[in-house]
């Protein structure tokens, strides 16, 4: 098992560094000038060639690559062009927001799809099953900003239950700080609740054909025991597996949401460096994101032991 | 569904229409589905017959109004008619959510049946992949959309560059599987060519699946075709989509929200009947499959 | 991953704690005026950008030696007294007592030449008084001169310019950065100290009362006179998209909205602890600018073309929405301010004629040239300009296309010199705020010095004549004489067409009073109960 997770480890490396450098060519042949940018309206072409020398941007590639992953092994990010704060410290403010925001999101989505899928599979055929089923696909069918709006415009302004929007760190206090949780949480976590649905519907079933757990049924073990104890724990393999995937699709969804609902994350932070050209901080984030990718499927593969200890490495 | 019964079937049939028929008979939400999609690529082709006028023209003017006789979903806020431009916007985004399907499944089928088979470059390529899938996808394509300059092409090429590493994985996986196969075995021992046996024993055994996962690639780019219009890095403006046309209105929701009800209904609709039908095509092709997506 | 959270997050968080138990008490009886702003701040050194938003932080962080007040007054701020010698060519100044920067030290003459030569490096008003000029010198630590090679009636103008850039004072250290390079130091001496560590980029700004200001004795008007501040905190609060910062206000989380979308108004208004106002009452311009290098309109009469086409009405309605916040103004300077006039104007105010338009394309032996509109379609105000414009070239019968992407692209984009099929452009939009289309002096899209003008590049030297003319002008009657001149010649030479002026309304909540009547948000003097 130590070697495989080397192995694992080494493949990361390779992975990251093909991620550094498609990142980094994308970015140098963009056509967007954060000189131009940084200048603002009324700037001249000289202005900009000046500011432009300044921050080194009419280096050749490979200076400027070089000297960004030189930089990089030292774990440091870069520097913003525009706020010259560094990266590490821009990303650092958001990890919380963007945190809070999966986490609970992740937590709400497998509370709730998990129960709904095994009860489908369960109650397989019924109307049970068919409006969870129908329930997954219109959750793939509606773009998480409609949904948000449908939610902001229900709950907060017709209702008044819950904040519009805005996010208050956990040390201004729990309430508050999940008071503004509820709403983004729903609406990123419904594509991801039909997606696990259906997953531990699909798995599910596949377990309860097998023979160990008609077997089991035979035995005179209640259904629920059955259910809970033997089929949930046996399907958690595909589960565990479509949560490390979807981690993208989490990810990709929190940048909409965060906009929506003003929370100062690490998604928001990403487009508007990607609308201003702030090279640092694109580069420095979408690293962090595919490595956060890549480790989180590393630990869903190794706790697939133990879920399903006939699986070794 | 009737798992028992499915399950005996042979585990890759060629599509035929008598299966087809069969299957949707038993799968209703599927034929909704079908009958849905094909309206809309109706409505997409007809649309200049379909009382509508020129869904770019302005009107400051005549702006915001309500729907009504004159404008049946309402106007946008440059006084054009949202009826004409929903009916439209149809076009873009079948065409968006088709050409990524398309697109996407022959790169990723191309790039999966040659890594399957030869193993220095599986290695090379796979790592790649990789890499691209460990981008979120909508990130990815904002980055090109932001690298390119906005039009159709550039939105299908960035959400198509997105959704190629599933495809790839997927076909990788069963052709992994299928040269374990017998048959396939038989065929390498007796010297046939690499392109022969793919063209004549993997790639007709990859069809089902890749249908059913097209279908699912085209309702996604649907989906991030509209996102990347909201984050404003999407179809440009004077081209209508539906993503555009809400993204346009979403700050007016409060006061006009038929300037996003009707897009989205007609974006949720489609992007809905894409799903079940690929939903009925995956039960009736092969049931195994649905566990493995 | 909970245990993995925890163990990164230490450091920052002990921090954090420390700073909430210190101050977490304190601020729940502090008054916090929660404002949000226009656009996000990014940049934090004034003189290196002309973005608005900058702007505003340095008037809160900075002070000017002088301001201009409402009725285009130049008064006094930093500065006590002054005196020009009789020859006009040598200005004496001293500051008033009590000036300290936020970190302790008194604000020095050297503080104030090397932040004035500093702005004047970037500035275009700078430059030309930097053009006039001999040099500074500190008398002593309180008083210094200006000297001057030729008289520059402009000087306090330029000393008081209201916006992008405005000559604000910075210590010494801080002003001796190239005026090319972004500064880090937001030290000031101005009425509010920016609280950098809690500033969360693309989030939140803080900022807290500088309790050692000593504000004038007069009573605000503009940016001149007292600058009281009646809050002992300000969060600037960046919500990105509208309709979300529109709910913000009315739940009461947030107490002003700087600008927003007049579509918006209607939502508010059902809210009546909501008031929704014009603080900015001069509003900005819109504009068509072209592309002078190559054909079409590098041809004088296509340009004219344009002009008998544009129908400011439907501009300022697709930028404004509400025909309450868009007004035509038919003028190259700000409507409402002195030197507007409808001098020249027939070609654009008068009935909009198809056949005229068509003429003078023919004159122009237009030969089906492509057009390429560069558009921005994260901005609302470019958008808009552009599709009424495409619509405009179609019906004149042009070969017209747009291309779209965001703001960045745009504004990289207009810089390239190349013809269309290499990627050059033929038409952009823009807005500017008031009080950057006032004069011939700030205007810099009238300008015409060929390369080294606005992108366009029109080479236009009867317009720096006749701006020359303006410059020197000694009197109130002879500036206005000359400014017409500048009008009547833009609307013959067509530099870009004025598409209308339009006014981003305020909102604020019933507890907010005293809020400035200005083209620009100011937060002093403002009262939260």
């Amino acid at each position: 098992m130590f070697a495989y997770v080397v192995r694992r480890l080494g493949a990361t490396f390779v992975v990251m560094t093909v991620v550094a450098f498609v990142v980094f060519s994308l970015l140098y042949f963009t056509p967007g000038d954060p000189a131009a940018i940084l200048a603002g309206d009324a700037a001249t072409d000289d202005d900009i060639r000046r500011i432009r020398a300044k921050l080194g941007l009419d280096e050749p590639f490979f200076v400027r690559f070089g000297g960004w992953v030189w930089a990089l092994l030292h774990g440091d990010l870069g520097t913003s062009i525009f706020t010259n704060l560094p990266v590490t410290h821009l990303i650092g403010q958001r990890v919380e927001p963007t945190l809070a925001l999966t986490l609970c999101t992740l937590l709400v989505s497998v509370a709730i799809a998990v129960p709904l899928g095994v009860i489908a599979a369960a109650r397989v055929g019924t109307w049970l099953d068919r409006a969870v089923m129908a329930f997954s696909v219109l959750g793939f069918s509606v773009p998480v900003f409609v949904l948000a709006y449908i939610l902001i415009l229900t709950f907060s302004i017709q209702l008044d239950w819950l904040p519009v929007q805005g996010y208050r760190p956990i040390r201004e206090g729990v309430w508050q700080w999940l008071r503004h949780l509820i709403l983004p949480s729903i609406a990123l976590g419904t594509v991801y609740i039909a997606l696990i649905a259906r997953i531990t519907r699909a798995s599910m079933l596949d377990v309860l054909a097998q023979d160990y757990i008609r077997t089991a049924q035979a035995k005179g073990l209640s259904s629920n025991a059955v259910l809970t104890s033997h089929a949930l724990k046996n399907a958690a393999v595909p589960i565990m597996t479509i949560i490390g995937i979807g981690i993208a699709l989490l990810i990709g969804g929190a940048i909409v949401t965060e906009t929506v609902f003003a929370i100062p994350g690490i998604g928001r932070l990403t487009v508007d460096a990607i609308l201003r050209r702030d090279y640092p901080i694109i580069q420095g984030v979408i690293l962090m994101f595919s490595a956060i990718y890549v480790i989180i499927n590393l630990v869903v593969d190794l706790s697939y032991m133990f879920f399903d200890p006939r699986i070794r490495y | 569904m009737t798992t028992a019964a499915i399950d005996r079937l042979p585990k890759s049939v060629s599509p035929t229409w008598q299966f087809f028929s069969d299957a949707f008979r038993r799968h209703p939400t599927a034929i909704v589905g079908g009958v849905v999609l094909l309206l809309m690529i109706l409505i997409a082709i007809f649309a200049p017959w379909l009382g509508t006028v020129d869904p770019q023209a302005v009107a400051p003017v005549r702006r915001l109004k309500p729907p009504s006789a004159e404008f049946w979903f309402g106007s946008d806020m440059l006084g054009r008619d949202v009826y004409s431009r929903v009916l439209y916007g149809a076009r873009v985004s079948l065409a968006i959510g088709i050409a990524v399907a398309l697109f996407s499944t022959l790169v990723g089928l191309a790039i999966g049946l040659v890594t399957g088979f030869i193993r220095w470059l599986d290695a090379i390529v796979m790592r790649i992949m990789d890499g691209l899938m460990s981008i979120p996808p909508v990130l990815l394509a904002i980055a090109l959309m932001a690298l390119t300059r906005a039009s159709i092409e550039n939105v299908i090429l960035a959400i198509t560059l997105a959704e190629v590493p599933r495809v790839v994985r997927l076909v990788r996986s069963l052709v992994l599987t299928l040269r374990e196969q017998p048959y396939v075995e038989a065929a390498v021992a007796a010297g046939t060519t690499l392109p022969r046996i793919l063209v004549r024993h993997i790639l007709p055994n990859t069809m089902a699946p890749l249908l059913v996962q097209a279908t699912y690639v085209c309702a996604s780019a649907m989906i991030t075709e509209a996102i990347l219009s909201f984050i404003g890095a999407g179809t440009p403006p004077n081209i209508p989509s539906w993503g555009n046309i809400m993204a346009e209105a979403r700050s007016l929701f409060q006061i006009a929200g038929y300037l996003i009800l009707f897009p989205g209904i007609f974006l949720s609709l489609t992007v809905l009947s894409v799903n079940l039908l690929g939903d009925g095509m995956r039960d009736a092709l092969d049931p195994r499959l649905a566990r493995r997506m | 991953m909970l245990k993995l959270f925890r163990s990164t997050g230490r450091g920052a968080t002990a921090v954090m704690l420390a700073a909430a138990l210190l101050s977490g008490a304190a601020i729940a009886q502090q008054k916090v005026l929660k404002f949000i702003p226009q656009a996000d701040l990014r940049i934090l050194d004034p003189i290196a950008t002309t973005a608005y938003i900058t702007r505003n932080h340095g008037y809160m962080v900075y002070d000017t030696l002088f301001a201009m007040d409402e009725k285009f007054q130049v008064k006094p701020q930093m500065i006590d007294k002054w005196e020009l010698s009789k020859d006009n060519l040598t200005y004496t100044f001293t500051l008033r007592d009590g000036l300290k920067f936020h970190d302790g030290q008194p604000v020095r003459s050297a503080d104030c030449i090397a932040s004035l030569e500093r702005w004047s490096k970037r500035d275009a008003l700078g430059q030309k008084l930097a053009e006039a000029a001999e040099g500074w010198t500190a008398v002593n630590d309180n008083t210094f001169r200006l000297k001057l090679k030729k008289p520059f009636p402009l000087t306090l103008e330029a000393l008081a310019k209201p916006s992008s850039n405005v000559p604000f004072i910075m210590p010494e250290r801080v002003a001796k950065t190239d005026a090319f390079k972004n500064i880090e130091d937001v030290t000031g001496s101005g009425p509010f100290k920016m609280v950098k560590a809690e500033w969360v980029p693309g989030s939140k700004v803080v900022y807290v009362k500088n309790t050692d200001y000593v504000p004038r004795k007069e009573p605000p008007s503009w940016a001149s006179g007292g600058k009281v501040v009646k809050v002992d905190r300000v969060e600037w609060i960046y919500i990105p998209d509208s309709a979300t910062a529109a709910a913000a206000l009315n739940a009461g989380e947030a107490d002003i909205w700087e600008q927003l979308p007049p579509d918006l108004i209607p939502v508010l208004a059902r809210n009546k602890d909501i008031t929704v106002t014009n603080i900015d009452q001069l509003g900005s311009m819109g504009m068509i600018r072209f592309n002078f290098l190559h054909p079409p309109f590098n041809n004088q009469k296509m340009r004219q073309a344009l002009l008998y086409m544009v129908n400011q009405q439907d501009y300022v309605i697709g930028i404004a929405g509400d025909p309450k916040n868009g007004y035509p103004c038919y003028s190259y300077f700000t409507c409402g301010t002195p030197l507007s006039s409808e001098v020249g104007a027939e070609p654009l105010k008068g009935k909009r004629d198809l056949e005229k338009a068509k003429q003078l394309v023919k004159e122009a032996g237009y030969k089906g040239e492509k057009i390429v509109i560069i558009n921005a379609t994260d901005q609302p105000i470019v958008n808009a300009q552009s599709l009424l414009t495409l619509d405009i070239l179609k019906k004149m019968g042009l070969n017209a296309e747009i291309q779209a992407g965001d703001w960045g692209t745009l504004i990289t984009r207009r810089a390239v010199k190349e013809p269309i099929d290499k990627g050059g452009w033929s038409i952009f939009h823009t807005w500017l705020v008031g009080p950057d289309m006032v004069n011939p002096a700030v205007n810099f899209p009238i300008r015409g010095t060929g390369e080294k003008a606005w992108f366009g590049w029109p080479t236009d030297p009867k317009m720096e004549e006749l701006r020359e003319v303006w410059f020197n002008a000694a009197d109130v009657a002879s500036s206005k004489r000359a400014a017409d001149a500048v009008q009547r010649h833009a609307f013959d030479f067509v530099p870009i067409i004025p598409t209308g002026r339009f006014i981003l309304p305020s909102a604020y909540r019933s507890n907010i009073t005293g809020l400035i009547i200005a083209p620009i948000n100011l937060l002093w003097n403002v009262e939260k109960k």
